[in-house]
């Protein structure tokens, strides 16, 4: 692989950026590590290893409980990153920003606490045809236990939703909409203000699942005038086992908690039980406080960057990406949305997607192989699995060119 | 003088993983999985059983001709990598005429040689997967239909899993 090249478009400096990413710098099987498997999991810049070590070192303990210093330090930081996460979304209050596991557990606790309590016999959940498991069990869950109906709305050869069906699909029993923002499998970006709006002009309410968007777009939940937004911290250069619960004031309050414990109640007496304020209500136990520190270390570093940059970055290395797989005989492309994100879902002739992993990770490339959490959409286009190459920013031409080769190298392998 | 040194290891390192890459998908496995042999039904087998991997999605279904303990004939179907496709094409070639004891020892032999702790005597063609201990990964993708094999002689009811 040729030296990295100075790629300034705008203020976008990618050495620079390469720079703050210590994992990106070592070698697998005696090659530079080229890492695409980023709708997985995503490399933690240094700001974000250096804010939980520090609050490891410098300030563990407990928040909101004890009156001494490091009990402060911790409170203020764990808020200080609640604080961040309200303004990375734009949302209109803290007391709108749950801390949850990640997006899984999001999506569960409106399952539980939202459509449960509401949902009756014979109601219906509609979701897309591209969903991730996580945003389809869920409501395979509640409808075991309420028997509503679990409704999916189809999408085109493209792996685009088809609205006119999804709008068709809107009927006097959908008690909720659940949609991806972006597809983990095929990088489509679904048409979310359509969505929205023709959910809320039937006053369905809209959770959005925001895992694949977080890191890549734009995420204003006050213009998406969503009901609720799930995401995950490790997707956007955070750590694992945190993520984000946004959902509407009005709805949160009238929604019961989620889970029984510590932190979450005003008062506790054997006879009843006063529940703590929003967000806390949401927040039963001992949080996971490094990670929600590294979390908002991470939107900062998002902000830092700015994600219109990282947006426009990632535009020129889909299209370049797209151009380099295409012209490869025997490869096709599973999902070609006219708006999508740097995923790059493809099947090779006769090549199992679990050969191209194994011999694409012994050339130091990284990506996934399977069917990505998302079965359903690999039955849409009939194939069992696919391999994955997904961007983030801090992915270069160079890395796409050495995928292309590594491809090319598959083929001959396996050449009849 | 330390940068030269890393260079050096670093091209050794190359090799290194060429040459596994090479052990691991050898001309027999590349030409198995291209031209199963075996493949298809059985019509009227005396045992069948179907596995499954969950980790990759996998299936495979074993259908056996059991006569007096000794495997008549074998054949399978399933979608799969060239690893799981190889292997079990080698697997029904090797296992023909053997006996259920016979089939026992092989897989245990052969489950030793994929995780590196055998060693590639009295393994016929199989021992041609040797390069599987180098990709720890990929160990149940071969050792899929043989856990399938063995729950069709064993006529266990259900689905069998790698997991």
């Amino acid at each position: 692989m040729s030296a990295l090249r100075v790629v300034k478009s705008g203020e976008f400096d990618l050495v620079e950026v390469r720079r703050d990413f210590p994992a990106l710098h070592q070698k697998v099987h005696g090659k530079p590590l080229v890492y695409l498997d980023n709708a997985a999991t995503t490399q933690k810049p240094k700001a974000v290893i250096e804010a939980v070590d520090r609050f490891y070192k410098c300030d563990s303990s407990n928040v909101h409980r004890a009156v001494h210093a490091l009990s402060e330090r911790a409170t203020k930081a764990y808020e200080a990153a609640r604080s961040t996460a309200k303004h990375s979304i734009n949302a209109r209050s803290e007391r709108e920003i749950i801390f949850v596991r990640g997006t899984t557990e999001a999506i569960n606790l409106v399952m539980n606490s939202f459509a449960r309590p509401r949902v009756k016999a014979g109601d219906e959940v509609l979701i897309s045809a591209l969903e991730h498991h996580s945003n389809i069990v869920p409501w395979q869950l509640l409808a075991e236990q309420t028997g509503a109906r679990l409704v999916v709305a189809p999408i085109n050869d493209h792996g685009e939703l088809i609205l006119e069906e999804f709008e068709r699909l809107l009927g006097p029993r959908t008690a909720l909409v659940a949609v991806a923002h972006i597809s983990n499998a095929l990088g489509t970006i679904m048409p979310l203000h359509e969505i929205i709006r023709m959910a809320h002009a039937r006053d369905v309410p809209v959770l959005v699942d925001g895992a694949q968007a977080i890191a890549h777009v734009r995420v204003d939940v006050r213009e998406l005038d969503c009901d609720f937004y799930a995401f995950s911290g490790h997707k956007v250069f955070g750590p694992t086992g945190i993520g984000i619960l946004y959902g509407r004031e009005s709805l949160l309050e009238q929604m019961p908690p989620y889970q029984g414990g510590g932190d979450m109640i005003r008062s506790v007496t054997f006879a009843k039980t006063i529940y703590n304020e929003l967000p806390y209500k949401f927040e039963a136990g001992t949080p996971h406080i490094a990670g929600a520190i590294g979390l908002g270390a991470a939107l900062d570093y998002v902000s830092r960057i700015g994600i219109g940059r990282t947006a426009a970055h990632e535009r020129e290395l889909l299209g370049y990406a797209t151009e380099l797989l295409s012209a490869i005989q025997g490869l096709r492309l599973i999902g070609t949305a006219r708006e999508k994100v740097g995923v790059l879902s493809f099947v090779l002739d006769g090549v199992h997607p679990h050969d191209v992993g194994t011999v694409l990770d012994r050339d130091g490339i990284a990506v996934r192989t399977g069917h990505h959490c998302a079965q359903p959409v690999m039955d849409r286009f009939g194939v069992p699995a696919t391999t994955r190459a997904s961007l983030a920013l801090y992915n270069s031409k160079a890395e796409l060119d050495a995928l292309a080769h590594g491809i090319r190298r598959v083929k001959k392998l396996f050449a009849a | 003088m330390a940068r030269t040194l890393k260079e050096g290891s670093s091209q050794q390192q190359n090799v290194m993983s060429d040459i596994e890459i090479a052990d691991l998908y050898q001309e027999m496995i590349v030409d198995h999985s291209r031209r199963p042999r075996n493949f298809g039904r059985l019509e009227h087998p005396t045992h069948q059983a179907e596995g499954f991997n969950p980790l990759c999605g996998d299936k495979m279904k074993v259908y056996v001709d059991l006569e007096n303990d000794v495997v008549r004939d074998i054949r399978f179907e399933g979608e799969g990598c060239a690893i799981s496709k190889a292997s079990a094409s080698l697997m029904t070639e090797t296992i023909k005429g053997k006996s259920k004891v016979e089939a026992e020892q092989l897989f245990a032999r052969f489950r030793d040689l994929a995780t590196g702790i055998g060693h590639e005597t009295h393994l016929g063609k199989l021992a041609v997967f040797s390069g599987l201990k180098g990709f720890p990964t990929r160990v149940k993708c071969a050792t899929l239909v043989w856990h399938t094999l063995r729950a069709a002689l064993e006529q266990t009811p259900g689905v069998v899993s790698t997991e």
